[in-house]
């Protein structure tokens, strides 16, 4: 039987007195790419924040490839898991950020090598030659001795989206990462990012971008207000939502107001 | 006045007369001039600083006083690093420890924590573990050891400080990318966040640095021959006041001169990947 890379049952996560997430249900299987969508504070950074272990859930469950991430359950009791499995179970899992986070101190080649030489002990060699055909996939194989200051904002998120790349991951989620973007630098990064999804890595994305979504999800959830309000095939929640706030966002996204939405 | 299409590319141009540079220039050469005139003629004896300059006691003094300076300087950063640590650490017991040495090795004057040290055997005649290893207080702390300790435990307190707000003005993105590529807190520790606060720092500890050299010449108070308190000594014999303490100063200031040009190698060592702040004016 194939089990679900990401299974998230009725997961809920409070801030203080915030309740961000409320019953997330979301299952993504091996070779999916789920898009989701919603307002803003909808709770969506905050979920993907839960599977990549940035954030710790408080109530539910959240599986990643068949393991409950950040908690081992014995006789009906609960327990954290220590940091070094949690650091484990998280590179599994790359993740790409809206502001890049690139690391300034580091050329875009040093970016990509730094994770494989001290985090999977690659010999150096071998880290190179893979960073070098991830650059060259992304489209950069000139710019491997730049620094990121040095890189425009769509460069900056291919060299991210190849450093996470480069730690091998099942899973690689993406946080609304064409949105720090100039208009006509979004293209760059959805190309790459269709590119990664056609070699059959499982994608979840956060994005705003309705066509990317179309186009390239096998999967889309709409949530508002920390929950889930609908999920479905592209065509079934972007084109023909069946719940009246879907279709309010849609109509906000579309005249280019995501923010009253 | 009526629009013309002249080009000041094509016309002569004015020279700039800089009338307050010039003045400036001519006042301070005075002032300057009447310096070098006040030295040659005072009742300073040349000759005798120059003899100093390098007399071996001199040398040893300096030796000293760096000895002493880059020590507890280094001993002082990793204590330093430790506490700014442990002040952001979530365990309260870890956290309220680097407050506390903060907290006293900051507030209590140097000048009372070398006495202190120094003095130590007056309360502790004998130190060390019961039945371990034991030791008389009174052989164990000379004056480089209390000097050591003193300056070591007020830089650490010092230090902790300018390190956590190095810490602090790391982005946190920075400990999420690095978090999301799998590395443990000591990895990001090392590879991501220590070298981005190391930048912002080296200013603020290259100050602190050149003024724990000038610091060190408290520790002649409890008997450390470092330069200060060498000149002094030597002047207390010959009488040569002034010319001593010009000695000692020269001292100083060629020593402080050559640590600046390290942090100046060094800050550029770490510039990389940053853009260069511009000058004004
Ligand atoms: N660390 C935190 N502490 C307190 N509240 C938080 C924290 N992180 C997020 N929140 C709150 O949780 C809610 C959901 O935030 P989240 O960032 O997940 O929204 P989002 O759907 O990603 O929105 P956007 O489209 O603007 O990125 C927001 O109301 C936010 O204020
Ligand atoms: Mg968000």
């Amino acid at each position: 039987m194939n089990s679900p890379i990401v299974s998230a049952q009725r997961v809920s996560k409070r801030f203080d007195k915030f309740q961000a997430l409320t019953d997330v249900s979301i299952d993504v299987e091996k070779g999916e790419v789920v898009c989701i969508v919603g307002p803003s504070g909808s709770g969506k950074t905050t979920f993907l924040r839960c599977i990549n272990q940035l954030e710790s859930i408080d109530g539910g469950s959240l599986w990643v490839d068949g393991e409950l991430a950040g908690y081992r359950v014995e006789a009906d009791v609960v327990h954290r898991l220590p940091d070094k499995e949690i650091a484990r179970q998280r590179h599994l899992t790359g993740m790409v950020f809206q502001r890049f986070n690139l690391f300034p101190h580091r050329t875009a080649l040093e970016n990509i090598i730094e994770g494989p030489i001290h985090v999977l002990r690659q010999p150096r060699r071998e880290a190179l030659d893979m960073a070098q055909g991830l650059l060259a996939r992304v489209g950069l194989a000139a710019k491997a001795g730049s620094y990121p200051s040095e890189l425009s904002g769509g460069q900056q998120q291919r060299v991210a989206i190849a450093r996470a790349l480069a730690m091998k991951p099942k899973l690689m989620l993406f946080d609304e990462p064409t949105s720090a973007l100039d208009a006509e630098l979004v293209g760059e990064v959805l190309a790459v990012m269709k590119d990664v999804a056609a070699t059959g890595m499982t994608m979840v994305v956060v994005t705003h971008e309705l066509n990317f979504a179309r186009e390239v999800a096998d999967k889309v959830v709409f949530m508002s207000e920390g929950r889930v309000i609908e999920t479905g095939s592209p065509d079934r929640v972007l084109t023909n939502p069946e719940e009246a706030r879907t279709r309010s966002f849609l109509s906000a996204v579309l005249s280019g107001n995501s923010e009253a939405a | 006045m009526s629009i013309v299409a002249i080009d000041i590319a094509q016309m002569k141009r004015a020279k700039p007369r800089h009338y307050g540079r010039w003045l400036g220039a001519l006042v301070l050469l005075l002032c300057l001039g009447y310096l070098v005139y006040a030295f040659a003629v005072g009742k300073i004896d040349w000759g005798t600083v120059g003899n100093y300059l390098f007399h071996p006691r001199i040398l040893w003094a300096v030796g000293m006083t760096i000895f002493l300076s880059v020590v507890s300087m280094t001993i002082g950063v990793i204590i330093g690093t430790f506490t700014a640590l442990g002040r952001s650490s979530r365990n309260p017991v870890i956290s309220s420890i680097a407050a506390f040495y903060t907290w006293l090795f900051r507030g209590a004057p140097i000048l009372l924590q070398l006495l202190i040290w120094y003095n130590l055997a007056l309360i502790f005649p004998v130190i060390g573990i019961p039945g371990i290893w034991e030791a008389d207080t009174v052989r164990i702390m000379s004056p480089l050891a209390a000097a050591l300790i003193a300056f070591s435990l007020h830089e650490g307190a010092y230090t902790s400080e300018v390190i956590r707000s190095g810490l602090l003005s790391v982005d946190a993105g920075q400990h999420e990318a690095a978090k999301s590529i799998g590395m443990s807190y000591g990895l990001a520790f090392r590879r991501i966040i220590g070298p981005q606060a190391l930048r912002i720092v080296i200013p603020p500890l290259s100050n602190e640095f050149i003024g724990l050299l000038k610091m060190s010449a408290l520790a002649s108070v409890i008997g450390f021959l470092e330069l200060t308190g060498t000149a002094q000594d030597i002047y207390y014999v010959n009488t040569k006041i002034m010319e001593m303490l010009f000695v000692a100063t020269a001292w100083y200031l060629v020593v402080v001169s050559m640590f600046s040009l390290g942090q100046f190698w060094l800050e550029r060592r770490l510039a990389r990947g940053f853009v260069y702040g511009g000058k004004h004016g």
